[in-house]
């Protein structure tokens, strides 16, 4: 058996040190002249003792026990994981943008508010809406924000409205926001074709509905083709439409959400405008909406008065503030330069680009597992494994077999309305030997399945650590290391 | 056309994937996209560019801005000119790092899992505390999502709010907390700067639905509170203690654990993240172990592999949205991943003895600056407390001039505090870290002195 992969504290040697400061050059206080005993802290600061040299060496090594965009394929099903370009990272970090305070005022970073300025532009014509915020800073900080701002139209209004509708294909962010907002959440089942039933919204809809959240193309990769139909519903009963923006990708330079009727939207820079997701964040999820709820966003918005920008904090309808300052800047530049590079036909071509490897996906790997709802799809789809469970190994398997091959799993069990779903998204970054080699890969597992089950069920073999027990890390959770007694 | 070169399929590799499936062309992939929403323009978006010319529009935005490496900056306020070690950016910027999504996939992710684990254990050893979460967006959600778990697990509908917390944050804290009916009130400053206790019990103990008491220490003006035995009393009538601490500020002064906090949150930007005008920075949460389950957002936690090998997985997953949906603690997803890992390796290449010598030196030299300060005609401390590494005085005209006067002689000055307390006319806060020298406080003092 292999030895355990070191932690830092594990690698703690009394004496030394990674950094290099120079003395203090004031006149010293003694500390008990600043500080009086009472505010001290007592117990030790256990913190690690390394040399640089071993923090460099074990971060080193633990990067290389981490698969990134960089490594190989990852077609993570409605995370859009593709190229994260390198000079959005050299941008970012240009001092002018990385060495700036947020409260050191207007008139000394012009060129940050005019980036912000520009960027709002770029979006306003991508996604047909009015007005942006980017003080949120992903996309369920977007959902949660978007909904304060529902909530705060119909209050204006005089009505109480407080029930959202949400599809029971979407995100989990969903419901989970709607909770946060103290409203209730009404799951609309989808149809036979995976779409939203308008006889179905019809039947909910009344003067309770807030909101109906929806992600279009949906989370099964299909596009919601009775939009206009939804959204004069919607509408009729007095109720908003909110776009979750994870699935843009499929339909940039084709179609907008602004034109589809929706009120509301949010945008995940991390996902469609190629911002990498740092293993988890930080994203940016900025928040478009139309003329009538624009005075409602979030206060300050970057503005423009001849040739000088400012940020506008004279908005008495605003719902408030989200985040301690402007959201995730640094993220917006990285995203703002992807947009400038690709133009109007470059975005469209990665729509373009995006839509037609996942139906060459789709295509490839419809005869080996089951298709529950029919193409074509757009930039992402969902294939179900029950076929293969049936015959002893299921999606969560699939997965874990896949990591032998190097490539990264599609997400598995989602959407919920899929048994064994496979989403899948391969994003227009990809060649086509890269989707062959993936589709070899699945043909291999599915013919394993067939004739030695157990053994898909025992991987992975060949990954720093074989299959991880989720069961046992919740049922005795450790969450930090502890020096042995 | 730009941007080509993120784009791989060529034309006959497109007309050959297309035919694989029976399509005559791409646009008969967007026909179900009804004809009346299909854009039959092209966008209107600026010309694209290539590389270098982006690089050249980009620089040419940059340069617009007055940056810290040419400034010297005394503005705090939530936000910090710590100095970063060089290796910090390097190793966050290994792209096996940086390009990878929240690790699902654990066996390809020990890495960043194994990362985070130590990040929460970092913090816990920081605060004092038993355990910490993956991260939240920042200072002002964390001490939010705080509030709101301090809500459920007393059961109870109102928070008592130090209006010596960053103002910034009592705003983020109204729109997190009262759509869903939960009631936000101010407890008051003494003449001293720091929170009135005496009345923050009074209102505990007779109000019952009382589920925490938030302080900020050291508080915006950067006084030090000095909670004593307040948790035990607070605990008495059924009241948690939330607090939003300066991570800095922990290697010295009293942590968290110790005077008997249930919840410890804070702005981790200090720790090694670029200033980057205010994000991306992290929010970080503490607890004791029986908010466990309560905590918002990822968790990683210590398992085994197959083959008995000690490995590391998301944890404790049927809080979070993606399982739990509309019932999950939170509706957090993407965090603040690449941020923490940030201040991990800063923590780690501090260790114990760096982390206490850029405290010393922050309160060192904000002293220093505070006595040269308040030696000059018409500038006066307003709060007598002790202080840590920031300070609120009363200035001899508008801060708003004074600042403009400071940036002609290459100073980023302090914050103008009568936007946010009206009560403090002609007042500033500045900001003293390790990364000012004698000379450049001395400086400050020399202009301050030639301003009117």
């Amino acid at each position: 058996m292999n030895a355990a992969f070191p932690l830092i504290f594990e690698k703690d040697r009394p004496g030394r040190k990674g950094f290099s400061l120079p003395p203090c050059d004031v006149p010293l206080k003694p500390l008990e002249e600043l500080l009086p005993q009472e505010c001290l802290r007592k117990s030790r600061l256990d913190l690690p003792r390394l040399s640089e040299v071993d923090v460099v060496r074990h971060y080193t090594a633990l990067s290389r026990r981490n698969y990134g965009v960089d490594s190989g394929f990852y077609p993570l099903g409605s995370c859009t994981m593709k190229y994260n370009p390198k000079i959005n990272e050299d941008v970012a970090a240009l001092a002018g943008f990385a060495s700036i305070h947020p409260l050191q005022g207007d008139p000394t970073y012009q060129g940050a508010l005019e980036l912000l300025y520009n960027m709002e532009q770029c979006l306003k014509e991508i996604t047909g809406m009015e007005r942006y915020s980017f003080q949120t800073v992903a996309g369920a900080h977007g959902e949660l924000t978007g909904l304060l701002i529902i909530l705060a139209y119909h209050r204006s209004r005089g009505e109480k409205r407080n029930r959202v509708l949400i599809p029971d294909s979407a995100h989990g962010t969903n419901p989970a926001t709607v909770t946060m907002t103290g409203c209730e959440v009404l799951q609309l089942p989808s149809n036979d074709k995976g779409l939203v039933d308008t006889a179905t919204l019809k039947a909910h809809l009344d003067e309770k509905t807030a909101a109906l959240m929806l992600t279009n193309p949906n989370t099964l990769g299909l596009f919601e083709k009775d939009i206009l139909e939804i959204s004069r519903l919607v509408h009729e009963a007095g109720g908003l439409l909110y776009y979750d923006g994870a699935n843009l990708n499929a339909i940039m330079g084709h179609c907008r959400p602004g034109d589809m009727g929706f009120d509301v939207v949010h945008l995940n820079l991390h996902k469609t405008f190629s911002t990498p997701h740092g293993s988890g964040g930080p994203g940016s999820g900025p928040l478009g909406v139309t003329a009538r709820l624009e005075s409602f966003l979030p206060y300050p918005v970057t503005a423009k008065d001849g040739d000088r920008f400012f940020l506008d904090y004279q908005r008495p309808r605003s719902i408030g503030k989200v985040h301690s300052f402007f959201g995730n800047f640094g993220v917006v530049v990285k995203a703002y330069t992807y947009i400038r590079m690709m133009g109007a036909r470059g975005l469209k071509q990665a729509s373009d680009d995006a839509v037609l490897n996942a139906n060459y996906l789709l295509n490839c790997l419809k005869d080996i597992y089951h298709v529950p709802y029919r193409g074509p799809c757009k930039h992402e789809f969902v294939l179900s494994a029950k076929l293969q469970k049936k015959r002893g190994a299921g999606a969560g398997d699939i997965a874990k077999a896949l990591l032998d091959y190097g490539l990264h799993p599609p997400t598995v069990y989602f959407p919920l309305i899929v048994e064994e779903a496979l989403m899948i998204e391969p994003t227009e970054t990809e060649n086509k030997e890269t989707l062959d080699h993936f589709v070899e890969a699945l043909k291999e597992i599915a013919a394993e399945i067939e004739t030695d089950p157990v053994k898909i069920k025992g991987a992975p073999y060949s990954t720093p650590v074989r299959r991880l027990d989720e069961v046992l890390a919740a049922r005795k959770p450790v969450v930090r290391w502890k020096k042995e007694p | 056309m730009n941007g080509q070169h993120y784009l791989p399929l060529t034309d006959p590799v497109l007309q050959e994937m297309l035919a694989s499936f029976g399509a005559a062309s791409i646009e008969d992939l967007f026909r179900d996209i009804p004809p009346a929403i299909q854009l039959t323009r092209e966008l209107d978006l600026p010309p694209s560019l290539s590389e270098p010319e982006a690089l050249a529009h980009l620089r040419h935005l940059a340069a617009k801005n007055m940056n810290l490496e040419d400034y010297t900056c005394f503005l705090g306020a939530g936000a910090y000119d710590h100095y970063i070690p060089s290796a910090v950016r390097h190793l966050t910027h290994r792209s096996e790092f940086y390009t990878a999504y929240t690790p699902y996939q654990a066996e390809i992710s020990q890495g960043i899992l194994q990362a985070i684990f130590e990040y929460q254990t970092l913090i816990c050893q920081l605060t004092g505390l038993d355990v910490a979460n993956a991260s939240l967006y920042d200072g002002a959600s964390a001490l939010a999502e705080g509030a709101v778990m301090a809500c459920g697990a007393t059961g109870k509908r109102k928070v008592l709010v130090s209006r010596g917390i960053n103002p910034q944050y009592r705003q983020v804290l109204k729109s997190y907390l009262e759509v869903r009916g939960l009631e936000v009130n101010e407890v008051l400053l003494t003449a001293g700067g720091q929170t009135n206790l005496d009345e923050a019990l009074r209102r505990s103990e007779q109000d019952p639905e009382t589920a925490a008491l938030l302080l900020q220490t050291p508080n915006f003006f950067g006084v030090i509170e000095e909670p004593g035995h307040l948790a035990d009393t607070l605990h008495e009538h059924g009241t948690l203690l939330v607090v939003s601490v300066d991570p800095i500020s922990l290697p010295l002064l009293k942590t968290p654990g110790e005077y008997g906090a249930d919840i410890a949150t804070g702005e981790g930007q200090a720790l090694g993240n670029p200033l980057s005008m205010g994000g991306p920075y992290l929010g970080f949460l503490a607890a004791r172990e029986n908010l466990l389950r309560r905590l918002p957002g990822r968790i990683v936690g210590e398992t085994r592999d197959a083959s008995g090998l000690r490995g590391y997985v998301l944890t404790l997953q049927t809080r979070e949205q993606h399982i739990r949906r509309e019932r999950a603690t939170s509706n957090i997803c993407s965090n603040q991943a690449l941020n923490a890992l940030t201040a991990a390796v800063y923590m780690a290449l501090m260790g114990p003895e760096g982390m206490k010598t850029v405290a010393g030196h922050c309160l060192q030299k904000a002293a220093y600056a505070r006595e040269q300060i308040c030696a000059l005609p018409g500038y006066e401390l307003i709060f007598p407390g002790v202080h840590f590494k920031e300070f609120a005085v009363t200035v001899t005209g508008s801060p708003g001039e004074m600042n403009e006067y400071l940036l002609q002689h290459g100073i980023i000055g302090p914050l103008d505090l009568e936007q946010a307390y009206p009560e403090l006319p002609r007042s500033a806060l500045f900001c003293v870290t390790e990364k000012r020298s004698k000379a450049e406080i001395d400086t400050l003092v020399r202009v301050l002195e030639g301003w009117k």
